[in-house]
């Protein structure tokens, strides 16, 4: 699809619904977050200072301090980085690797799908987070570590809808058409049957990616995965936790809410996302 | 003079999973089918008879269980299906879908449709060459140039009737199926269709076989009728033969059904109820015994075997002596 | 008097492309015993027509004009609680796709009994009865064990005779067929439409028989209507119609419909396209793509010619 096009279709696709374009404005800011974060943070991220400590928001400190003196809103947006990079990170993998497997399978049926049906079973097998947790304390506490956790956790969902999407249309007339115009089984399922099922596989993979991102924030909430003290929306929230008895409710409110945004905005722009993908919707 | 097309003893099973052990579907059952050069044969019967097998295994998507395809006396059925799509005889057979169950791939526009087999059966590999191809084949089947950038649900049905023809003839095949391509058409567009379908048999010296559920649309386009019933063959005839002088009594039944406006009022015999199990059916019994108005004892000892009830005119049937009934 | 009648009825539907104008000004009536078959293209209004009669539109859909009279009584103006003791009891609706009609997950006799315990006031004891009497109204062979069928068991033919059965059950008025045979085989077909005609004439019962294939219209239909993109273009008996039609529009539907004595190079197509129905329209819709079209057709409202008792044409220059 030609850039020009997209941008039309794109404009169309938002110009439709007022909510998606809401959503990709303030995820568009959450990656400028992301790439520009330390330029963008009024203060160091890591620098503490003592004196103070736990500050409600102020003019200087608009999100408050947290307990070692930081200031918050520079960790939140430092720590968009590491969140949205972790869970884009691990939604791309799993996007990749699920709608290989996923394909063979219901194309090919037979061994193939016997197989990897049963790998996933035994994914699944598990309480996903559970998994995950024993997959990090396995492999060691890092960025990598979670990356690979959530992902092969996730590659059941994409593996599923890859297999029942390509099996449903495995007999439809321009696979046929296809077989006949000279395609081999592999060209037919990677020309022909893959790029109609990438625009719902898509729509899926966005409405996933909150999940990630709650499933990364959660690895390191709970201890597992990234060390204080780097900035991570996770850690914040498990940091501040502590603090809303004595009600400092800034340490935790600000980190979790900006998981809140991610995890909402990522979800709308799941369906405005389909209709920018969607053939049929093209003019 | 050697027939394009002959199909030996043509038979697919399928392996019927929750049933008795070793019970198996008998979706096309020793079938022998001619397809001479510039030929159009039209295929009927209703559902389950089994010509949409037909349509798969000449059309070489997928492996018969016995006999075989020889195309110009070639065996093409002596290599597996995948192996088939490599050699030169995938060009020569193609074949046009019923529009109506999505033939056309809804992420390609009609230019890529078209242009896809030119670059896997042709090899054609220059974007200048492939165009100019492209939109000959357009030209030929009367589809505008602008609307080969359009995809499919852009594109009304009588276009993308012709997209699918297209497609299909622009590697120029000697043996075109078609199969249904016209029943998801209003009947407007369908006289276009039908009568370009006529014109490229002609131009391009093609043969067909038009696969129909509609017997009207058949009688206009085939010189030659077969007649299927629970995958065996019961009758073949000249098209005019079949429809005026029908002797199977399937066929006989399928002709009286036809609506006819100039039969308004008459009560004419009617076939009722459906065929049997073509799950392992008994192979020394006409299929047909049970639903057939003359069913004898000597049809549930015997199948009959096709044979000349007339010039160029089979039936399978016991009695198949006089002809009885038709249209004129 | 006829037993339904529908006049200048008029339906838009409001989408989000625009005012689609469905329906405009159609009129038509149906007397008792009588098999009147409504004939077009897709796109033409006959399945909106159908369904405005039953109530059953979108709620996208709106009357803007007309009335639908069934034994006197104004379906339009019925409280909708009215209307749903109507349908069924008096008014009945077979559809497309049978096996996709009935409930999948309920036994074809239960469902024939719902029909009759909705509508029948018939003691529950007697329903199962009752409902195998049904099936063997419509020839359906052995009718106890076929009722304790789901309808996945049954062939396509035999679910449409199911439906048959449920529709007449209560002995209705009014039968509207919206393409009952398309998608059945031509065998099928022709016992399906044998038995509704026999059933049509033998209960006295009013029948709207809506489809595409004109060949069939004209073996079973007293009266033809033939509609184009929304409107009535001509109604006649059978006879008339397809020997002397005079809209041109009927004429080259005609001309296009194979039938068993065609000749391939005479079947003709009609030119152009269905005009867009949500733009402003001419008072004729057919007048982009008629041969005898004058500018005098896109001026003035377009009249209702009467060529004889039985047979109307809405055309200023018939044939």
């Amino acid at each position: 699809m030609s850039l020009i096009v997209l941008a039309r279709n794109t404009g169309y696709a938002f110009g439709e619904n007022r909510l998606t374009l809401a959503a990709a404005v303030i995820l568009a800011l959450l990656a400028l977050c992301a790439l520009f974060g330390p330029s963008l943070a009024p203060f160091d991220p890591l620098t503490t200072a003592a004196a103070a400590k736990l500050a409600p928001p102020s003019t200087l400190h608009p999100f408050g301090t947290d307990a070692l003196g930081r200031d918050i809103l520079s960790r939140v947006i430092v720590a968009a980085r590491l969140d949205l990079g972790m869970a884009i990170s691990a939604v791309a993998l799993s996007f990749l690797v699920g709608l290989a497997l996923g394909s063979l399978a219901g194309y090919f049926g037979g061994w193939t799908d016997r197989i990897v049906g049963r790998v996933m079973d035994t994914i699944m097998a598990f309480p996903l987070f559970v998994l995950a947790m024993g997959i990090v304390v396995a492999l060691g506490n890092s960025v990598l570590n979670i990356i690979i956790a959530t992902m092969i956790i996730n590659l059941p969902f994409y593996c599923r809808f890859a297999r029942s999407a390509v099996n449903v249309r495995r007999d439809l007339g321009y696979v046929e058409a296809a077989r006949m115009g000279g395609n081999g089984s592999l060209m037919v399922l990677l020309n022909h049957i893959v790029p109609n099922i990438l625009p719902p596989m898509m729509v899926q993979a966005s409405l996933n990616m909150g999940w990630a991102i709650l499933n990364a924030a959660g690895l390191s909430f709970i201890g597992l995965g990234v060390r204080p003290p780097t900035p991570e929306w996770g850690i914040m929230v498990s940091e501040g936790a502590s603090y809303i008895i004595s009600g400092e409710w800034w340490a935790f409110m600000f980190p979790g809410a900006a998981l809140v945004l991610a995890v909402f905005c990522f979800n709308m722009l799941g369906d405005g996302l389909r209709d920018l993908l969607d053939p049929r919707k093209r003019v | 003079m050697a027939p394009l097309l002959e199909a030996r003893s043509l038979t697919k099973f399928y392996p019927i999973k929750r049933a008795a052990r070793g019970a198996k579907l008998h979706a096309v059952d020793n079938v022998d089918l001619m397809i001479g050069a510039g030929e159009s044969v039209g295929l009927v019967g209703e559902s389950g008879c089994g010509k949409s097998t037909i349509v798969r295994l000449l059309g070489r998507l997928i492996d018969p269980t016995a006999g075989q395809i020889l195309l110009d006396g070639e065996d093409i059925t002596a290599m597996s299906q995948a192996r088939f799509v490599s050699t030169p005889g995938r060009r020569r057979i193609q074949v046009v879908f019923q529009d109506a169950t999505e033939s056309l791939n809804p992420s390609f526009r009609a230019f890529q449709s078209i242009a896809d087999p030119l670059k896997r059966l042709l090899g054609l590999r220059k974007g200048g060459e492939i165009a100019k191809r492209v939109r000959s084949t357009a030209a030929l089947v009367g589809l505008p140039q602008e609307l080969l950038q359009r995809y499919p649900h852009q594109l009304s049905g009588g276009q993308r009737a012709r997209v699918g023809i297209a497609r299909a003839i622009a590697v120029e095949p000697s043996l075109l199926i078609l199969d249904e391509p016209t029943s998801a058409l209003d009947v407007s567009v369908q006289a276009v269709i039908l009568r370009l379908l006529a014109d490229l048999r002609d131009r391009l010296a093609m043969s067909y076989l038009f696969v129909s559920h509609d017997l009207n649309v058949v009688r206009l386009l085939c010189s030659r009728v077969v007649v299927m019933y629970l995958g065996k063959i019961v009758e073949i005839a000249p098209a005019e033969t079949l429809f005026t002088g029908p002797r199977h009594p399937y066929t006989q039944a399928l002709v009286a059904a036809i609506p006819d406006p100039a039969r308004r009022g008459e009560a004419r015999p009617r076939l009722d109820g459906s065929p049997t199990s073509p799950i392992d059916p008994d192979p020394n019994a006409c299929r047909f015994y049970g639903r057939c108005p003359k069913s004898a004892d000597l049809c549930a000892e015997a199948m009959p075997p096709l044979r000349a009830v007339g010039p160029d005119h089979f039936a399978a049937c016991h009695f198949a002596l006089s002809p009885v009934g038709g249209n004129p | 008097m006829a037993q339904l009648e529908i006049d200048n009825l008029s339906v838009e539907f409001r989408t989000r492309h625009g005012v689609v104008r469905a329906l405009e000004s159609v009129t038509l009536s149906v007397a008792r015993g009588e098999i009147v078959g409504v004939v077009g293209e897709s796109g033409s209004g006959k399945s909106v027509t159908a369904y405005t009669v039953m109530g059953l539109n979108d709620e996208a859909a709106e009357i803007t004009s007309g009335r639908i009279t069934m034994g006197g009584i104004d379906l339009l103006a019925a409280r909708p609680e009215a209307l749903r003791e109507l349908r069924g009891r008096e008014m009945a609706m077979i559809f497309q796709s049978p096996r996709t009609a009935l409930n999948p997950i309920r036994k074809v006799g239960k469902q024939i009994e719902d029909v009759l315990l909705e509508h029948a006031n018939l003691p529950r004891r007697n329903l199962k009865k009752a409902a195998i009497a049904a099936l063997a109204r419509v020839r359906i062979p052995d009718p106890e064990r076929r009722a304790e069928a789901y309808p996945f068991e049954l062939s396509g033919g035999m679910c449409q005779r199911v439906m048959i059965a449920m529709a007449l059950a209560c002995t209705p008025s009014v039968l509207i067929a919206d393409e009952p045979t398309t998608g059945l085989d031509v065998t099928t077909q022709a016992v399906i439409m044998d038995l509704i005609r026999d059933m049509s004439r033998s209960t006295r019962m009013s029948t709207l028989l809506i489809t595409h294939d004109l060949g069939l219209a004209g073996e079973y239909c007293d009266r033809i209507a033939v509609m184009h993109a929304g409107h009535i273009v001509e109604i006649a008996a059978t006879e008339t119609l397809l020997d002397h039609p005079a809209h041109p529009y009927t004429r080259q539907l005609l001309a296009a419909t194979p039938v068993p004595d065609s000749r391939l190079y005479s079947l003709t197509s009609i030119p152009g396209q269905l005009p867009d129905l949500r733009s402003a329209l001419p008072p004729c819709r057919f007048s982009g793509r008629c041969e005898r079209h004058q500018p005098i057709c896109d001026e003035r409202e377009l009249p209702w010619a009467q060529l004889s008792p039985a047979h109307i044409v809405r055309c200023r220059f018939p044939l």
